[in-house]
């Protein structure tokens, strides 16, 4: 058997035995149904108070907004987040403060944009029960899960008080005696990913990078899609080489066009750094940023009613220009 | 002699580290700028990689996000966060060049709290990918300014990885053997490791500056290189392609 040598003190807030995973999956539906609903019913029917959420994308970049706009709208609490590769997705949904457990890997920070005033305050708050990871450690968690086996190992981590306050353990390899760190698998009760492309029954493409996303597809329970566009299933089948994620992963498919706004969408639009910038400005002030939200999320029904307050169409518009390099208004000199 | 300010030495000193035809994944920041100044200069067949799965692009401007669209513009790949750390934990990929919040002698970044755990002075981002990158790359650069509260004698939380505490930690808690911290690039000098010791020692001074300089800004004891070199300064036509292509909003140059 593998030989424990040190063991990280953080919690674990989700069990990963393997079996209970594959009696939940053995019961997961896969007839060839549509799930077309809107993001409120997705919301409604698959992200519940006290479960385990995870969200796809890069933090700014292709990532569902829409979602976690709703999952404030309808006050979900109590949850645990998979604060993996998390920028914009965890700002909003720090500000709504749905979570109060936390799988930390990047967490409040916006890049080379700075850090989140609120998400900070908030995490700073001891509202929130936490534990460290890294950015491929919550990968290698994921993709353990989308395996269908209890953890796997990486050479990562060891040594540093990451590990320390992980909940990873370190084991001999039962072949060369190596230290290796042990990943624990983790199945998201609900997890929602935008892509460019999915047909009703989820069938899904994403062009570009695909970060964490397709372990993440699998290794959810519940998994909602958002989507750029929606496309026959005709398409799909046309060409299946393109087929990123199958629709038996799927739960919901909701068709949000510019669904990664404010973020990036590869190919099709650049991240508005205006807006961002706003929303880094506004949370200095927590009364401010009351009001901020109060009209852009909670004073919205939907995401087209904040995409009309961004700019609209007007806006897209230059992000498309900016995404393609194309540089509008030129002069020729 | 051209004008510049300290980033701008930072950055294009960062820059002529990165030698042509290797492999770099690359941190947020100062690190793109770096990346992409080096690929814009004498780099040309320098292979960048992102860990949220870009890789080798052929950068048109910097990119704000390593996951964000630049990063794969005009690339050889658009894979995702276990394809780029795995290449690297097999042992392809020659450095990876990270900023940090605090650095002690032995490399060690602090990402992830100022002060205690459990109750912190401030909370940060954490590791994000630099822990995995920093135990799987070859060699280990660092970009941060000279600053007592950056070179600090010990980090309230090692986060990343560097020597940990000294020679053959990192072999003996299991990290892959013979990497580590290689260089740190500050706005006043490059700083190496010691063979022996694996302590932090001065190389390089840039123009302005001496070793006292960098001693009286750094939180912990420097060592010596056996000769410490002058760093050239940048020349105009590194300075021209940071401010006009790599830079041009002053995202990094401007601070």
């Amino acid at each position: 058997m593998f030989d424990v040598v040190a063991q990280g003190e953080g919690p674990l807030f989700m069990d990963p035995d393997a079996d209970k995973a594959r009696e939940f999956f053995r019961h997961k539906n896969r007839a060839l149904v549509s799930k077309v609903m809107t993001v409120k019913e997705a919301v409604e029917k698959f992200v519940h108070d006290g479960e385990y959420l995870a969200i796809g994308g890069f933090g700014a970049n292709r990532i569902p907004t829409a979602v976690c706009h709703e999952i404030l709208r309808q006050k979900k609490k109590n949850m645990i987040f998979a604060g993996h590769t998390s920028t914009h997705d965890f700002q909003i949904l720090a500000a709504g403060e749905v979570f109060n457990r936390c799988d930390i890997a990047y967490i409040i920070g916006l890049e080379a944009r700075g850090l989140s005033p609120n998400a900070r305050r908030y995490m700073e708050s001891g509202k929130v029960k936490s534990c460290e990871w890294t950015n491929y450690s919550m990968a290698l968690r994921l993709k353990a899960a989308a395996m269908g086996v209890s953890f796997l190992p990486g050479r990562n981590v060891m040594g540093t008080d990451t590990f320390k306050y992980s909940a990873i353990k370190v084991a001999k390899c039962p072949f060369t005696g190596q230290n290796y760190s042990l990943f624990p698998a983790l199945w998201p009760d609900v997890s929602a990913i935008h892509v460019h492309e999915a047909d009703i029954y989820g069938n899904c493409r994403v062009k570009g990078i695909s970060i964490a996303d397709f372990e993440l597809a699998r290794a959810s329970k519940h998994l909602i899609i958002t989507c750029e566009r929606l496309v026959h299933n005709e398409e799909i089948r046309r060409d299946p080489t393109a087929t990123v994620i199958p629709y038996y992963c799927v739960d919901a498919v909701c068709e949000v066009p510019f669904g990664s706004y404010p973020g990036n969408m590869a190919y099709e639009y650049f991240s508005d750094e205006d807006h961002l910038k706003l929303w880094l400005k506004v949370e200095e002030d927590a009364g401010k940023f009351k009001e901020f939200l109060d009209k852009y999320i909670y004073g919205t029904k939907d995401f087209n009613e904040y995409l009309e307050l961004c700019g609209g169409i007007q806006r897209i518009n230059q992000l498309r220009a900016q995404e393609h390099l194309i540089e509008l208004n030129k002069k020729e000199s | 002699m051209a004008e510049y300010n300290t980033m701008e030495m930072m950055i294009v000193a960062a820059a002529r580290n990165l030698e042509d035809g290797a492999t770099v994944g690359v941190g947020t920041g100062a690190p793109c700028a770096a990346a992409m100044l080096a690929q814009k200069t004498h780099a040309p067949k320098l292979v960048i990689m992102f860990e949220a799965g870009g890789i080798s692009p052929i950068l048109p401007t910097m990119p704000i996000s390593v996951g964000d669209s630049r990063t794969i513009y005009r690339a050889i790949m658009a894979s995702g966060m276990c394809e780029i750390m795995e290449t690297s934990q097999r042992g392809m990929v020659d450095y990876t060049f990270l900023g940090g919040a605090q650095i002690d002698m032995y490399g060690n970044l602090n990402s992830t709290v100022i002060g205690d755990w459990a109750k912190p002075k401030a909370r940060l981002p954490g590791s994000g990918g630099a822990n995995d990158f920093a135990s799987f790359c070859w060699r280990v650069m660092v970009i941060t300014p000279q600053d007592p509260r950056r070179f600090v004698e010990k980090v309230s939380f090692i986060t990343t990885p560097g020597y940990l505490t000294g020679p053959g930690a990192r072999e003996k808690a299991g990290l892959p053997k013979n990497t580590g911290p290689h260089k740190v690039i500050t706005n006043m000098a490059i700083l190496g490791y010691d063979e022996e010791t694996k302590r932090m020692r001065v190389e390089s001074i840039h123009e302005g500056y001496a070793f006292d300089d960098v001693q009286k800004n750094c939180g912990f004891q420097l060592l010596k290189a056996k000769e410490i070199v002058k760093t050239p300064v940048p020349t105009a036509h590194e300075l021209e392609i940071l401010r006009k292509e790599v830079d041009p909003n002053r995202y990094i140059i401007g601070r």
